[in-house]
């Protein structure tokens, strides 16, 4: 049997649905529409059944894309997913809007189990509901009532769901056929007499006490967390802890994934015998499996904060406080967790766009998501600092590096948000936006929907990012390998003969092969053809296999360079790439690597759209290869224009 | 025509409890509706973003915000002004 979970945003839906299913779940797409799709496998009466935890849903007239998909899901009866039974999840304690969606449901005939979830907040707001007489409103199917939080009324819903229901049922208003999609007048009608009626029936079944105590209360947690002062200051303090794990405390893991997928490609090295194969997977597919794997610390540490503020409720206050804020620049208080998420990887940022209901604020939102200075550009940046920026002191206590750092980061930031404000005017699309949004009650987290929120964002992540990531690396693997004709072995036989001369240490005359090997590869040659078009942004041919190189991630500039230069980063104090870059001169003489070229890098890089893995997903979000291309397009412009000024105003 | 009394759900301050009268035709009528903005209903408004919009109010026991853009949509008949009573 497929059976389908449906109910309001914030009704405690996964709760039941993880309660149902405990860890049997998995997440796949919905074909054509960028909604994921959860089901998880339950049995009962001896019997495997599947259960589509659809996502949360006011009506069953939508009105954004995942809305879309549950009409879609639940009212086209050939569609893959429909459901034999339905099970609709209401929060207790707002049951008027809670039961619109319900008696809509429950109009479309399919046989349904209405749970009635949350009672604990509920009895909190001093509401009672009469069970036995709200059953008497509706005979015809089963009413559970359930704590899903703490695990309550698991067993009364199984046998609910095999309980035989009539064929038939009388529907719960006159004239209850579905109206067009497009029909206002019609819907309009029809909600505001299911609200009577409900409201008839509510007057019936519920009993509130101590009404004028308890209602209308602000509680005093939204007296501070959207207070003019106090609300920002939160805030900024929840980013600061956010990204103080991201980025300090995920770099331990990430060093560990670092060195254990170097030393296994070492390791597979030596243990194979020596040929291509080898080679592809020492060189192309382990490290490139390394390149997404080193993420995932990072990427799990946000999405558990940021499940973590979406369980509490404090999320929602966050897009309350920000929205006017970011509204002038064409963008939405939902736009700003997207672009925080960015910070980590554009990735899970452009994914996470999808709670935009307006098409321009989220296309807007998804383009300048990558200007966000995200993780993998760290290396980049701390090699460059080091590189060109002198250790010293300004202004009495800050430190130079980190103060360009930390520019870095804001260029990033403001360049987003002008770009945004000339999008909101450039872009064709008419904004219809708007912020119907619900403030959920302040709770405890349950920490197994965020675990379970965590495993499945990380899964969708490695998956999705990983195998562009893989493919790339492979095939950048390829070209570094293989050159034009005889050229890569000419100039390995080279090195070699002069090396018994010159009396070189095996290392080293390892390092001058791979070197000598990468500049006569494809790749070197096309370090060598763009060198022209880079040169007056201060970069050689060197340089420009690196900025090749690097689309796979941009962390790759570092690992080329080292390679290029016949060297290694080996992350130590006397850091022996650093060294080198240092002693590498110009044809004039003056040091490749001076304050112009590298801050010129630097800005090059926090602006060029240097990542396949994000064009892809753009690509998927936004449905055409338009938008990832024209964001490619005006990301490198910026790149372009900006390395091309900074480098001549430092020179 | 407007009386005394009515006005936009807008320009009403924190504290203030109304009843819904009507609601504007516009493209977001049928989601107000379903958000539970419907004729008599009525709605107590809580509080206001740091820049005065959003706007946050109690429909049914539960907490919507919703632009003042969307506010404007909404005429409404004050019924009390709560915040000075210790209901609050």
């Amino acid at each position: 049997m497929k059976i389908a979970l449906v109910g309001n945003p914030n009704t405690g839906k996964s709760s039941v649905f993880n309660m149902l299913t405990g860890l049997r779940q998995q997440i796949g797409n919905f074909p054509g529409v960028t909604v994921d799709k959860k089901i998880g496998f339950l049995s009962f009466n001896e019997q495997q059944h599947t259960i589509i935890d659809l996502p949360g849903t006011y009506s069953i007239y939508p009105r954004s894309e995942e809305e879309k998909l549950v009409h879609h899901v639940l009212t086209d009866r050939t569609h893959e997913d429909h459901p034999d039974l339905l099970i609709v999840v209401v929060d207790q304690s707002n049951l008027e809007r809670n039961l619109l969606l319900f008696t809509q449901l429950y109009d479309l005939g399919l046989p349904l189990v209405l749970v009635m979830n949350m009672s604990d907040v509920a009895s909190r707001k001093g509401i009672e509901i009469n069970n036995n007489k709200l059953q008497n409103h509706f005979p015809d199917i089963p009413i559970v009532e359930t704590n899903a939080k703490v695990g309550l009324g698991k067993d009364r819903l199984l046998q609910a769901l095999s309980q035989k229901q009539p064929n038939e049922r009388a529907p719960f208003i006159v004239g209850s056929e579905l109206r067009e999609l497009d029909d206002n007048e019609g819907q309009e009608a029809e909600v505001a007499q299911r609200y009577e009626k409900i409201k008839s029936i509510l007057n019936d079944v519920r009993t509130v006490k101590d009404l004028d105590q308890t209602k209308f209360k602000v509680s005093a947690l939204d007296r501070i967390l959207v207070h003019p002062l106090w609300g920002y200051v939160i805030f900024v303090a929840v980013l600061l802890v956010v990204f103080q794990f991201i980025f300090f405390f995920a770099s331990y893991p990430m060093d560990a994934i670092d060195a254990s997928f170097a030393d296994f490609s070492t390791y597979l090295q030596t243990v194979l015998p020596k040929g291509v194969f080898t080679d592809l997977i020492s060189q192309g597919i382990v490290p490139g499996i390394g390149g997404v794997v080193v993420f995932i610390p990072q990427i799990a540490l946000l999405f558990f904060f940021i499940a973590l503020l979406e369980e509490t409720g404090y999320l929602a206050r966050v897009v309350f406080i920000m929205d006017r804020i970011v509204r002038p620049l064409g963008l939405n208080g939902k736009s700003v967790v997207p672009l925080i998420s960015s910070v980590a990887c554009a990735i899970p940022g452009v994914m996470s766009t999808r709670t935009i209901t307006d098409w321009k604020e989220r296309l807007i939102t998804i383009l300048i998501a990558p200007l966000m200075s995200c993780s993998a550009r760290i290396p980049v940046y701390t090699l460059l600092i080091t590189l060109v920026i002198p250790q010293k002191v300004v202004g009495g206590f800050f430190n130079l590096q980190g103060l360009v750092l930390f520019g870095l980061y804001v260029l990033g930031l403001i360049t987003a948000l002008v770009v945004a404000f000339f999008l909101k005017y450039g872009l064709k699309a008419t904004s219809g936006g708007y912020l119907l949004l619900e403030l959920p009650g302040y709770k405890t987290p349950i920490w197994k929907n965020v675990g379970l929120t965590v495993w499945e964002k990380v899964k969708v992540f490695t998956l999705d990012a990983g195998k562009i990531i893989l493919a790339i690396s492979v095939i950048l693997w390829a070209l570094a390998s293989y050159g034009p004709g005889e050229q890569m072995q000419t100039a390995e036989a080279k090195i070699r003969s002069a090396s018994t001369e010159i009396h070189l240490s095996e290392v080293e005359v390892e390092q001058q092969v791979a070197s000598a090997k990468l500049e006569h590869s494809y790749i070197g040659h096309l370090g060598k053809l763009i060198e022209p078009v880079i040169q007056p942004l201060g970069y050689d041919w060197k340089i420009g296999i690196s900025l090749i190189t690097s689309f796979a991630a941009r962390e790759v500039f570092v690992g080329s360079l080292a390679t290029i230069y016949a060297t290694q980063d080996d992350g130590s104090e006397n850091n022996r790439l650093i060294d080198r870059l240092r002693r590498e001169k110009r044809a004039d003489g003056t040091p490749l690597f001076g304050v112009a070229s590298g801050v010129s890098l630097m800005v090059f890089y926090v602006y060029a759209m240097q990542c396949m893995a994000t064009l892809a997903v753009v690509k998927r979000e936004t449905k055409s290869w338009k938008w990832p291309l024209f964001q490619l397009f005006f990301m490198g412009v910026l790149a372009y224009a900006g390395a091309f000024l900074i480098f001549n105003l430092l020179s | 025509m407007d009386l005394p009394d009515q006005l936009v759900l807008a320009n009403v301050k924190p504290g203030n409890l109304v009843y819904v009268q009507k609601v504007e035709n516009h493209a977001l009528k049928p989601k107000l509706m379903e958000m539970g903005i419907v004729k008599g209903q009525p709605l107590y408004i809580l509080f206001k973003a740091p820049f005065g919009d959003p706007i946050a109010i109690d429909v049914n026991g539960y907490v919507l915000s919703l632009r003042l853009d969307e506010a404007r949509l909404i005429t409404v008949e004050k019924v009390a002004d709560l915040s000075k009573t210790d209901v609050r």
